[in-house]
């Protein structure tokens, strides 16, 4: 087993080389300096020449390469052009915004994902089973970023449940220690806080949560029709268990182990699939952050960003790898 | 006559492909998203005889009018009109031109690329296999979405770099299906059969094995032609695609966001049509499914 998870470790190495080689290579085949795109149009002439001794620019590609490749490893991923802040502190900032969304999302696509598949399987063909399957593939088809605005006009303008935008209102103080607001204001014991937090995380955690949640449904649904027609289940029933014992005592631990590579992958989506979700509702994570860049042409920003979440995504998808090989004694690690 | 009837319709000598096309047709799923495309098809084919409105053409006076059934409305701006005074229930019409061509354009791409590659791949298998599969990871590697905006905000905001990236970002998912099931029946005696017969490798790939590959990649087109509206029409929402004055749903969505509380219908019946859009792919990919390639159910 440790030789399985020192292997897919492994393979992450490749991978992130790869990601880095296209990171790099789509600044180089955009047409124009590179010094003049990371710098903006105005920059002055001793600074474009700076940039370009920085980048390597009068050197061939491979080396100009392995520049980029030395600075990304010391986490030197330069300043954006328009805050002329480093790039890594800008991650630093929104990176938790970005997660707690997508955890907040996963976390209620798990409750009513995995609650709608096991009440549909154990009533299969049901009219409540064809509500929710049809229910989930319109949750698959809709546009995030429609049903965003949707929400935001019904609950947050027209009845004035939730607010609009934004992670926390102007008039509530809390002490930023984590960047995760959650985290900050249960550490603190600022419960007023937390309530404005969890307020302002509803609306976009709903919004984000539904094309997980459909797809949690559709797989709890079929991988425990699957479970409850094992003979072990039968032998269950034939000893007089009753229904819900058999259905979460014995079907549902074998039925959840492929929803766990089902929701660990959709994480790994949110993280960076946020970026319509974040900019309907004003959210200051690193999604609606890379779109700015790519509005104001803030190509360091662009370049950080995607290398940031493609790296989360690569790492989050190895660990629902050895986590699936893990709980599932079935799986062959050789 | 009769005869020839029969070789659509007798199970004993018609070909495949009809009981194919039978199983597809007993299936209700499959069948509600035919019905659902087929409008949607025929919107986008006649859309100049049945829309009411040029699309683009402004109204000064015509500006927001509600929905028919509102108060204000009129029955000739059926679902109302934005702030330029567009009809627009002519301009979802228009908008399914938009939609189907970035679905033939981008799916072509993806499927054309995937399954050159996937066939490669699983057929040579060794180095070739190695290197195409590794750009794959690498491509995969990047949530879908973020790919695609990453590559057109190099290549310039259209919708035609929009529809190249979102072609780019789906090839993957088909290379691995036909990799998957090139490999599988290169097992089987018939390839062999081939090969003794002298035919050449291009020869046994095409004319042999892919046909007996076409069920997954025809599941995967279909699902994958739902995702790709739904891609652009987001690329669209954030400036990245359609450009003004194009009929795009997801570029309505973004203009009606700015008067959403004056206008709400400017938003909404653009989301209704992509959402109606996607779910009749999504519904005949499951209905193809089911009827093709029972071994995909998940």
């Amino acid at each position: 087993m440790l030789g399985f998870i020192i292997r897919r470790t492994l393979i992450i190495v490749p991978t992130l080389l790869g990601v880095s080689v296209v990171v790099f290579m789509l600044l180089a085949i955009t047409p124009g300096d590179p010094a003049e795109l990371l710098l903006g149009e105005r920059a002055t002439e001793e600074s474009l020449d700076a940039m370009r001794e920085y980048l390597g620019l009068k050197k061939p590609l491979h080396v100009q390469y392995g520049l980029f490749l030395k600075r990304l490893v010391k986490l030197d991923l330069g300043e954006t052009i328009w805050t002329r802040q480093k790039v890594i502190v800008e991650i630093k900032e929104r990176f938790p915004a970005t997660i707690e969304l997508s955890l907040a999302a996963m976390f209620l696509s798990c409750l009513f994902g995995i609650t709608l598949g096991i009440v549909s399987a154990t009533r299969q063909y049901s009219a409540f089973d064809y509500l929710s399957m049809l229910g989930s593939l319109v949750g698959v088809s809709m546009p995030v970023f429609w049903l965003g605005l949707v929400l935001i006009l019904v609950f947050a303008l027209n009845l004035g449940w939730f607010p609009v935008s934004g992670r926390i209102g102007i008039g509530t103080d809390l002490e930023v220690i984590t960047n995760f607001y959650v985290i900050d204001a249960i550490w603190t014991r600022n419960w007023r806080a937390l309530a404005d937090v969890l307020h302002h995380l509803t609306l976009p955690a709903v919004a984000l949560s539904t094309i997980p949640l459909a797809i949690v449904a559709r797989m709890t649904r079929s991988s425990m029709l699957e479970v409850l027609r094992q003979d072990y289940i039968r032998t269950a029933r034939a000893k007089g268990l009753s229904e819900i014992k058999v259905v979460f005592k014995h079907a549902l631990r074998n039925g959840l182990i492929p929803v766990v590579t089902v929701v660990g992958l959709q994480f790994g989506i949110l993280l960076g699939g946020a970026i319509l979700t974040e900019t309907v509702f004003a959210w200051p994570g690193v999604g609606k952050w890379i779109y700015e860049g790519v509005v104001k042409r803030d190509y360091m920003v662009i370049q950080g960003g995607t290398m940031l979440v493609a790296t989360a995504f690569v790492v989050v998808n190895t660990l629902v790898d050895i986590l699936y090989a893990v709980i599932n004694p079935r799986i062959s690690i050789q | 006559m009769i005869r020839l009837l029969n070789r659509f319709t007798d199970p004993e000598t018609r070909h495949p492909f009809f009981d194919q096309l039978e199983k597809l047709f007993r299936n209700r799923t499959g069948v509600a998203g035919l019905i659902i495309i087929s409008v949607f098809v025929l919107c986008a084919v006649f859309a100049p005889f049945i829309a009411p409105h040029d699309p683009v053409e402004n109204a000064l006076y015509e500006q927001l009018k509600p929905p028919a059934w509102k108060e204000g409305g009129r029955s000739s701006n059926l679902l109302g009109t934005d702030d330029l005074g567009r009809d627009i229930l002519s301009r979802l019409i228009f908008g399914a031109r938009v939609s189907l061509m970035v679905g033939v354009v981008s799916v072509g791409i993806a499927v054309f690329l995937g399954t050159l590659f996937g066939a490669i791949a699983g057929y040579f298998k060794g180095w070739p296999d190695n290197v195409i599969m590794r750009v794959m990871d690498i491509i995969l590697a990047f949530p879908g979405i973020l790919l695609a905006i990453v590559i057109v905000a190099y290549l310039g905001p259209g919708l035609r770099n929009a529809m190249i990236a979102i072609g780019v970002i789906s090839i993957p998912r088909f290379a691995r299906i036909v990799r998957a099931s090139v490999m599988e029946e290169y097992e089987k005696d018939y390839v062999l059969a081939a090969r003794a017969v002298g035919a050449k490798n291009g020869r046994i790939i095409f004319n042999a094995i892919l046909p007996n590959c076409l069920a997954p990649i025809i599941v995967q087109a279909s699902l994958g032609f739902g995702s790709a509206i739904l891609d652009a029409a987001g690329l669209s929402f954030l400036g990245l695609g359609a450009q003004p004055p194009i009929p795009e749903w997801g570029a309505m969505i973004a203009m009606g966001r700015s008067m959403i509380l004056r206008a709400w219908w400017v938003m909404t019946f653009p989301g209704i049509a992509i959402l109606l859009g996607v779910l009749g792919f999504n519904l005949l990919g499951d209905g193809l499914r089911d009827a093709l390639d029972p071994r995909l159910r998940d």
